[in-house]
C-alpha cells in the first residue's frame, strides 16, 4: 500500500510537519526504505509498510505523539523488540509505528523490596542480569528472553518454562505506567501487592497494545534458587510421556519446569546442539526442581519415582550445573533446530487441559497425515501449552495456506477439548479466526466495549487481538460446533 | 465422584434481565459475611445462595470450578480430601462465606505473597453483565491470553461489573509439612528480619508480627527441618490456630473500638509518621493500623507517599470514606470500564463511589 496518503484522508506531509515540531529529526522516519525494517515483527508471513515510524526518547515525546494521533484520528501501533509471533506489532498502513527501542534503561533495582523499575524496552534477561548481584531474578522466561522486551512481555502476558511454578507475567508485575491514546498518564497497580480500584493491571497484561502504551514497568523479583536439578526421562510412546506429566502434577509436585519434546523435535535438536538426548525415544520429559538443597533432593526423588511408575525407559539426573544446562540447551534451541530441517515452519500456540495431552497429540498426528505436512511437538507440558511446529515450504504454491489451515484445525480441536487458541503468543492478526471459535458474539461485544472504555476511537493497534463480529460471521466454516450454530443471530455472507 | 448441586443460573439471569428492563438496581448478596468490608449499597437483593455446587474439580489438573453461591468451607473441604488447597488462603469472616463473595471481595490470607492472590488464582469465569448477557471468559487451563483478561478483573470488583455465576481457579497441593517459628523483637527488628528472609530461598509461606515475629515454613519434611535449623527461633504450638486467627481477624489485635485500616505497601517501607496499634502481615507488605492517631487523609497520604494505598477495612461509621479518590484520569477510566459492563448501573450501585 502506498505510504503517501493515510486512508483516513489525513495529509501525510501536513502530519509530518506537526510531528517534526515535537520530535527531533532522527526520531522520525518517513522514507519507504527507512520504514522497510518495521514492516513486520517476528511473524514475517505478514508485512505492512507503516505510514510513518517514530522513535521517541522521552515520555513527554510519546505523550505528544499520542495526543497528535488522537486529535487527527491516526492509528498507532507500539513496538518493542518485535519478537512477537502472532503479528501483534504488525504496522497498519495508515498509522504510526511507535518504536519504544530507546526506552531501554533499568531505572532502579530495589533489593529490600524485591522489585525493579524498568523502561518498557528493557530486555527480559537484562532484568535478571541486573538483579543477580542482589541474589534476585525475574522469573517469567519466554524462550526469546535474550531479545524480547518487558513492555512486550506485559502486552502479551508472556510465559516460559518457569511459569508453571512462578506464574505468567501478570503474576510478576506490580505496577505499570501507561499513556492512553488521549495522552493521559495512568499508574495501574502499586508498589504493594495489590492496587486500589479495579484490577486494570490484570487487564493490561495480555491486552496486546490495544489499551495503552506502556512507558514504565515495576516487576517483582524473586530470590535466586539455592540449587536446581533436572530429570530427563525417555518414553517409548508420546501418550505415556503425557500421562507421566499429569502424574507428576497429581503427586503434589510443582516443578520449576516440566517440558516435553517428541521424536521429530528430539532428533532435530540433537543434530543441532548435541545435548546427548536419547534419540530412539518417542518422547522425552524434562522436569526441573529448584529451591533449598534439601527441598530439591526430596522433590527430585519423588519425581523420579513418578516418572518411573509411568513407564519411563530411563531417567537421567543432572549431576552438575553444566549437565543441567546441557539438558535444557536442546529444549531452548528446539525452534531453530526444527528450522534447520524444514524450509519453513509455522508455530502454533494452544493450551489444553493436561489430561487431554495424549488425545490432542494423537489428533495432531492424524491431521498431519491428512494435510501431508509433518508436525513437530515441543511444549510446556506442565502448563498444557502446546507449540506444534508445522513444517512446510513457502516456495511451493498453496503450502503456506495448507499449513495455516492445519494450524486452525489444531486450535479448533484445542478449544473442543476445553482449551484455548493461544497460551502465550497472543492473538495478533494470526489467530483472529480461531478467536471466533472460542468466544461467543456477546463475549466479543464485551471485549469491544472494554476496548472503547480505554480507546473510544479505536486507534491503538487496530485490527488485532479481538475479531469483529462481521469477521466471525464470514468465518462461518468453524461455527458449527457440537451441532450448534454459533453466531446464529448474524446474517450469513 | 457425585457432587450434589443446584443450578440457579436461569433464575438469576432472568432477575438481572428484568432489572435491566426496569432499570432497577440490584444488590448482589451471598451470606453477607463481608458486608462490613464492602459498605452499603442500593437495590433489591439478588441472592446467590441457591446457586451452589462444585461444577468441576480435577485434582491432576489443579483446577476447580464452582458456582458462586457454594459455601467456601465446602470447597476447602473438597480440596483437602485430595490433599489440595486454595493458595490464597482466603478469609471467611463468617460461617456462610460463599465462593462468589470470596472472589468479588478479592481478599487473601497470610499465604498471599508466596501462594498468590485471589486474582492470581482465577483462570476463568461465567458472568451476567448489566445487559443481561451470559458471558464466559478465560477457562480451565493454566495459560490463556485469548482476549482481554476479564476473569481476573472480576476479582475484587465487588460485583459492580457483573453477577458471577461460576469461577474457575488454580489450586495448589498442600505442603507435606508445615512448622511455625517465633522470635522476640520490636517491629523495626521484625522488619529487618522480614527483608532478610524475603530475599533468601527459605521455603516460607507466611511472615507476620504482632509483638512477636512469626515465620511459617512449608514443604517436604526434610526441607522444613533444614530451614528450621537455619533460622532458629521457638516452635509455635497451635500454629494453625494462630494463622487462622490472623486470617479471620479473631486475633486479639482486631478486638476493640476504633477504625481498622488496611495498608498495602512495599514490604520494606517505613511509616514512622503514623502511630496507632500495628500488626504486620505478608512479610510487611500488608499492615493493619487500628485506632490511628492521624485522620483518614493523613493515613492515605502517608501510604501513597511510599507507593502503596490504604483502605478503611472496618468502621462503625457507614458514611465514612473508605479510601482516597483515584487520580482524575484513572477515576474517569474506572467509570467508563464500569459502564462498559453495566451501562445502567444495575449492580451494587453505591460501591466504589468514593473512589471514582
Amino acid at each position: 500500500m502506498s505510504p503517501e496518503r493515510c486512508t483516513r484522508g489525513e495529509d501525510r506531509e501536513a502530519f509530518l510537519l506537526e510531528l517534526r515540531r515535537i520530535l527531533p529529526a532522527e526520531a522520525l522516519l518517513s522514507d519507504a526504505e527507512d520504514l522497510r525494517p518495521f514492516e513486520c515483527d517476528a511473524l514475517s508471513a505478514y508485512t505492512v509498510l507503516p505510514w510513518i515510524a517514530v522513535l521517541p526518547a522521552t515520555v513527554g515525546q510519546v505523550q505528544a505523539v499520542l495526543r497528535l494521533c488522537h486529535s487527527h484520528g491516526v492509528p498507532v501501533v507500539a513496538r518493542g523488540a518485535g519478537t512477537g509471533l502472532s503479528g501483534g506489532a504488525l504496522p497498519v498502513a495508515d498509522g504510526v509505528l511507535l518504536s519504544l527501542a530507546k526506552f531501554n534503561r533499568i531505572l532502579e533495582v530495589d533489593p529490600a523490596n524485591r522489585m525493579a523499575r524498568v523502561q518498557p524496552g528493557v530486555r527480559n534477561l537484562a532484568i535478571s542480569e541486573a538483579a543477580a548481584r542482589f541474589g534476585l531474578y525475574y522469573a517469567p522466561d519466554p524462550s526469546s528472553q535474550v531479545a524480547c522486551t518487558i513492555g512486550g512481555n506485559v502486552a502479551e502476558n508472556s510465559g516460559g518454562v518457569h511459569c508453571l511454578k512462578y506464574g505468567l507475567t501478570v503474576h510478576n508485575v506490580l505496577q505499570v505506567t501507561l499513556l492512553t491514546i488521549e495522552g493521559d498518564l495512568l499508574t495501574l497497580g502499586s508498589l504493594g501487592l495489590d492496587g486500589p480500584g479495579y484490577d486494570l493491571l490484570a487487564v493490561v497484561n495480555g491486552s496486546e497494545g490495544l489499551l495503552g502504551v506502556i512507558v514504565e514497568v515495576v516487576v517483582k523479583l524473586l530470590p535466586l534458587p539455592e540449587t536446581a536439578r533436572t530429570l530427563l526421562a525417555a518414553f517409548d510412546g508420546i501418550e505415556a510421556a503425557g500421562d507421566a506429566v499429569a502424574g507428576v502434577i497429581g503427586a503434589g509436585l510443582l516443578p520449576a519446569g516440566l517440558e516435553m519434546m517428541d521424536k521429530l523435535t528430539l532428533r532435530a535438536t540433537e543434530e543441532f546442539v548435541h545435548a546427548g538426548y536419547p534419540v530412539d525415544a518417542a518422547a522425552i520429559v524434562l522436569c526441573e526442581m529448584d529451591g533449598m538443597a534439601e527441598q530439591v533432593e526430596a522433590e527430585i526423588a519423588r519425581a523420579r519415582q513418578v516418572l518411573a511408575a509411568h513407564g519411563a525407559l530411563e531417567v537421567r539426573e543432572s549431576r552438575d550445573e553444566a549437565e543441567r544446562r546441557k539438558f535444557w540447551a536442546g529444549r531452548k534451541a528446539a525452534f531453530p533446530a526444527v528450522g534447520r530441517i524444514a524450509a519453513d515452519y509455522y508455530c502454533i500456540d494452544g493450551t489444553i487441559p493436561r489430561k487431554r495431552l495424549a488425545q490432542v497429540l494423537g489428533r495432531i498426528g492424524e491431521l498431519s497425515e491428512q494435510y501431508g505436512l509433518a508436525v513437530g511437538n515441543v511444549f510446556h507440558a506442565g502448563d498444557g501449552n502446546l507449540h506444534p511446529l508445522i513444517l512446510y515450504d513457502a516456495s511451493l504454491p498453496g503450502e503456506l495456506e495448507r499449513a495455516e489451515a492445519l494450524g486452525e484445525d489444531i486450535l479448533t480441536f484445542c478449544v473442543e477439548v476445553g482449551g484455548t487458541v493461544t497460551g502465550e503468543h497472543g492473538v495478533g492478526v494470526e489467530k483472529l479466526n480461531p478467536m471466533c471459535v472460542q468466544f461467543s458474539a456477546p463475549a466479543l461485544r464485551q471485549f469491544h466495549a472494554l476496548k472503547e472504555a480505554f480507546d473510544d476511537k479505536g486507534l491503538l493497534n487496530p485490527g488485532k487481538a479481538v475479531p469483529t463480529l462481521a469477521r466471525c460471521a464470514e468465518f462461518g466454516h468453524v461455527h458449527v460446533h457440537g451441532g450448534r450454530l454459533r453466531h446464529s443471530e448474524l446474517e450469513r455472507f | 465422584m457425585t457432587i450434589p448441586y443446584q443450578d440457579d443460573a436461569d433464575n438469576l439471569t432472568g432477575q438481572v434481565r428484568a432489572a435491566c428492563a426496569r432499570r432497577e438496581p440490584l444488590r448482589i448478596r451471598g451470606s453477607g459475611s463481608k458486608t462490613f468490608y464492602t459498605g452499603p449499597c442500593e437495590g433489591r437483593p439478588l441472592s446467590t445462595l441457591a446457586h451452589t455446587g462444585i461444577v468441576h474439580y480435577e485434582p491432576t489438573e489443579l483446577v476447580l470450578t464452582a458456582r458462586s453461591g457454594t459455601p467456601l468451607a465446602r470447597i476447602e473441604a473438597a480440596l483437602a480430601e485430595s490433599g489440595q488447597m486454595l493458595g490464597f488462603e482466603p478469609p471467611h469472616f463468617g460461617t456462610g462465606a460463599t465462593w462468589g463473595g470470596t472472589v468479588a471481595c478479592g481478599l487473601s490470607g497470610p499465604r498471599r505473597p508466596w501462594g498468590g492472590s485471589v486474582r492470581d488464582a482465577v483462570l476463568g469465569c461465567r458472568i451476567v453483565n448489566g445487559r443481561g448477557d451470559v458471558l464466559s471468559f478465560g477457562g480451565e487451563v493454566m495459560k490463556n491470553v485469548a482476549g482481554f483478561d476479564i476473569s481476573r478483573l472480576m476479582a475484587g470488583a465487588l460485583g459492580t461489573l457483573g453477577l458471577l455465576l461460576e469461577i474457575s481457579v488454580k489450586v495448589q497441593p498442600r505442603p507435606e509439612c508445615e512448622m511455625t517459628r517465633c522470635f522476640d523483637g520490636s517491629s523495626a527488628e521484625a522488619r529487618e528480619r522480614m527483608i532478610q528472609w524475603g530475599g533468601s530461598g527459605l521455603p516460607m509461606t507466611a511472615m507476620a508480627w504482632d509483638g512477636r515475629l512469626y515465620l511459617r515454613l512449608s514443604g517436604p519434611e526434610k526441607a522444613v527441618s533444614a530451614a528450621v535449623r537455619r533460622v532458629g527461633g521457638d516452635a509455635l504450638v497451635s500454629a494453625d490456630a494462630f494463622w487462622s486467627s490472623l486470617r479471620e481477624q479473631t486475633h486479639g489485635f482486631f478486638a476493640g473500638a476504633g477504625d481498622l485500616w488496611r495498608l498495602s505497601l512495599p514490604p520494606a517501607a517505613s511509616l514512622d509518621g503514623l502511630s496507632g496499634a500495628w500488626l504486620l502481615d505478608w512479610g510487611g507488605a500488608q499492615r493493619w493500623l487500628r485506632a490511628a492517631d492521624a485522620g483518614p487523609a493523613e493515613v492515605c497520604a502517608a501510604v501513597q507517599a511510599v507507593g502503596g494505598h490504604a483502605r478503611l477495612f472496618r468502621t462503625a461509621n457507614p458514611a465514612a470514606e473508605r479510601c482516597a479518590p483515584l487520580a482524575p484520569a484513572l477515576a474517569g477510566l474506572h467509570r467508563r470500564v464500569r459502564a462498559a459492563f453495566d451501562p445502567e448501573g444495575i449492580f451494587n450501585r453505591g460501591l466504589w463511589q468514593e473512589a471514582f
